[in-house]
């Protein structure tokens, strides 16, 4: 039994129809173009489907389109104004933090993820202080946070610095 | 991709009743276990029962100065709560070492509770698997069992092994140590199960993981007030740094009064079908002084009746002492710790 269904992707509303098996990875990318969010492993093992699905860092190749009715979508491609890129994107290029580029855009989602995690004094499992309320991220929380998003071009040294550049203002 | 319906029902009531009257049919909370069982066939079911708003996201405060946790709480908020980070760090500890940042914020406590084993032969529908066809037998205990059970599968009167999966939660292990009840709603009724006796032994039926009935619904977990749990922590021992399940983790709370051990709990992860309290090591600990020696006595008392694997493509012995040493290690430094 096909469903309608709503979503908001990247600020503009598009409704579809959906088989209920249809993931959500598949129903932006098969159904409404939207090719931002990759599909590698399909079972939630690599990260490269990441976006921000109400606002958290979510992996939509285990999401089912029909559970996610009403959702509002931000895929890599929508996390800029216009023309400017998002400052994490900025900093991926600026650090040289890919190769093929295949993890990238679940990279970035993931990377705007955590920084708003850190802002909201969640802590890791490498937080020293688990009732501290900040959280300074440093290469080791970063690379253990971001750790949800595998690279098989093995881009990580860039990407902890990219992450640790938006995070901190500079790299430590 | 088996075909099904999706439905949302208005009530948490109506969602018990659907599942209750087919046995085809299955709740779906944050889908990360679920959906992908749905991909590999392992789950064929016919409706699912969507919980999305019908089960509770709070943490509440309960009267006897515990913790409700709703099963729709994502394992997320669940380790970002203060009063979790503060009274029972083990507990966000382990959570935080389960999965990646973005699966805890998907998966609930309830669905964290019912997630299926991750034997790979479970997870491969061409292999004889017990637990998915009964009486198919098992691929495993010939097999690959680096992350399977070395307790509480022994061999049955014939000699046989039916099952030798564990149950991959981190969520559970320091959950069971702290004494937490599972809140049930069914179609006769509510009721509680401590979680120690609401996940299975295999036995000879390693179909079922849990005691819960068709149609019953996880409501919430409660932790009850237990000063020891705010010195507690929680150790997982993995192939690599992060994202990765345990081969053993070991969750311990101890409470130390001038060199003497006053109050312990002790649960283990990776080891066993269910989340291993180690009661037999907590009776060695209480009332002992705080040294080496105790801490490997109660090691060894928990570890006597470990039954490890030994097949051709590698067993799993190397549990035992790895096992040993964790907790061991574990337990001195929770010890030195000041409080
Ligand atoms: C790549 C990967 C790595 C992972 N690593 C870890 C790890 O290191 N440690 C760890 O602990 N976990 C790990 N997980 C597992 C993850 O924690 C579980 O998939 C998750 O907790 C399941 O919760 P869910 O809400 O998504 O459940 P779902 O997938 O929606 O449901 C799982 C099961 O629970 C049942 N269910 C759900 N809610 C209820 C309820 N309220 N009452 C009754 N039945 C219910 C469903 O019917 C289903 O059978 C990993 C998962 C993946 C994909
Ligand atoms: S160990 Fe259990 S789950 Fe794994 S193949 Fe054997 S019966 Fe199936
Ligand atoms: S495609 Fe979703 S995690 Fe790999
Ligand atoms: S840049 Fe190629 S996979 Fe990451």
């Amino acid at each position: 039994m096909n469903a309608d269904i709503t979503l908001t992707v990247d600020g503009r509303e598009r409704s579809l129809t959906v088989d209920p098996r249809t993931t959500l990875l598949d129903a932006l990318r098969e159904h409404l173009g939207v090719t931002s969010p990759k599909k590698g492993c399909d079972h939630g093992q690599c990260g490269s489907c990441t976006v921000l699905l109400d606002g958290r860092r979510t992996l939509i190749c285990l999401a089912l389109a029909v559970a996610h009715d009403g959702a509002v979508v931000v895929t890599a491609d929508g996390l800029g104004r216009g023309d400017e890129l998002h400052p994490v994107a900025e900093a991926f290029l600026d650090a040289d933090a890919y190769q093929c580029g295949y993890c990238t855009p679940g990279q970035i989602c993931s990377a705007v993820g955590v920084l708003d995690e850190a802002a909201d004094g969640w802590p890791s499992a490498v937080t020293p202080d688990l009732a501290a309320d900040e959280v300074v991220l440093d290469r080791h929380e970063i690379a253990e946070r971001m750790s949800g998003n595998l690279c098989r071009c093995g881009a990580y040294a860039h990407i902890v610095d990219a992450v640790s550049a938006v995070g901190n203002g500079a790299v430590r | 991709m088996k075909p099904f319906v999706h439905v949302r029902p208005d009530s948490a009531a109506d969602a018990i009743d659907a599942v209750a009257a087919d046995p085809d049919a299955v709740f779906l909370a944050g889908g990360t276990n679920l959906v992908d069982h749905l991909k590999l066939g392992v789950a064929t079911p016919g409706t699912l029962v969507d919980l999305r708003g019908l089960t509770s996201t709070a943490v509440e405060d309960l009267p006897d100065g515990g913790l409700r946790i709703g099963a729709g709480v994502r394992n997320s908020d669940l380790a970002g709560d203060p009063r979790v980070r503060r009274d029972y760090p083990g507990l966000a500890m382990a959570l935080l070492a389960g999965a990646s940042g973005q699966l805890r914020n998907q998966a609930t406590t309830g669905g964290n509770l019912l997630q299926r084993t991750r034997c790979a032969y479970f997870q491969d529908v061409t292999t004889p698997c017990n637990k998915r066809v009964p009486g198919q037998g098992c691929a495993a205990r010939d097999g690959w069992t680096r992350y399977h059970a070395i307790l509480g599968a022994a061999q049955d009167a014939a000699g046989l092994r039916h099952c030798v999966a564990t149950h991959p939660s981190d969520m559970a292990v320091p959950m069971v140590a702290f004494d937490a009840v599972v809140q049930l709603a069914g179609p006769d009724g509510d009721r509680a199960v401590p979680l120690g006796e609401f996940h299975r032994l295999p036995g000879d039926d390693p179909s079922r993981d849990t005691v819960l009935r068709q149609g019953e619904l996880v409501t919430a977990v409660d932790l009850p007030p237990l000063p020891v749990a705010a010195r507690s922590t929680y150790r997982k021992v993995r192939d690599r740094a992060s994202y990765a399940f345990a081969l053993v983790s070991v969750a311990a709370a101890v409470a130390v009064e001038d060199g003497t051990i006053t109050d312990a709990r002790v649960a283990f992860g990776g080891v066993a079908h269910r989340p291993w309290r180690a009661t037999r090591a907590e009776e060695v600990l209480r009332g002992a002084p705080a040294t080496e020696d105790t801490y490997r006595a109660a090691a060894d008392a928990e570890l006597a009746d470990a039954t490890p694997l030994d097949t051709e493509v590698g067993g799993n012995a190397f549990k035992v002492p790895l096992l040993r040493g964790t907790l061991t290690t574990t337990l001195r430094r929770l010890a030195e710790e000041r409080p």
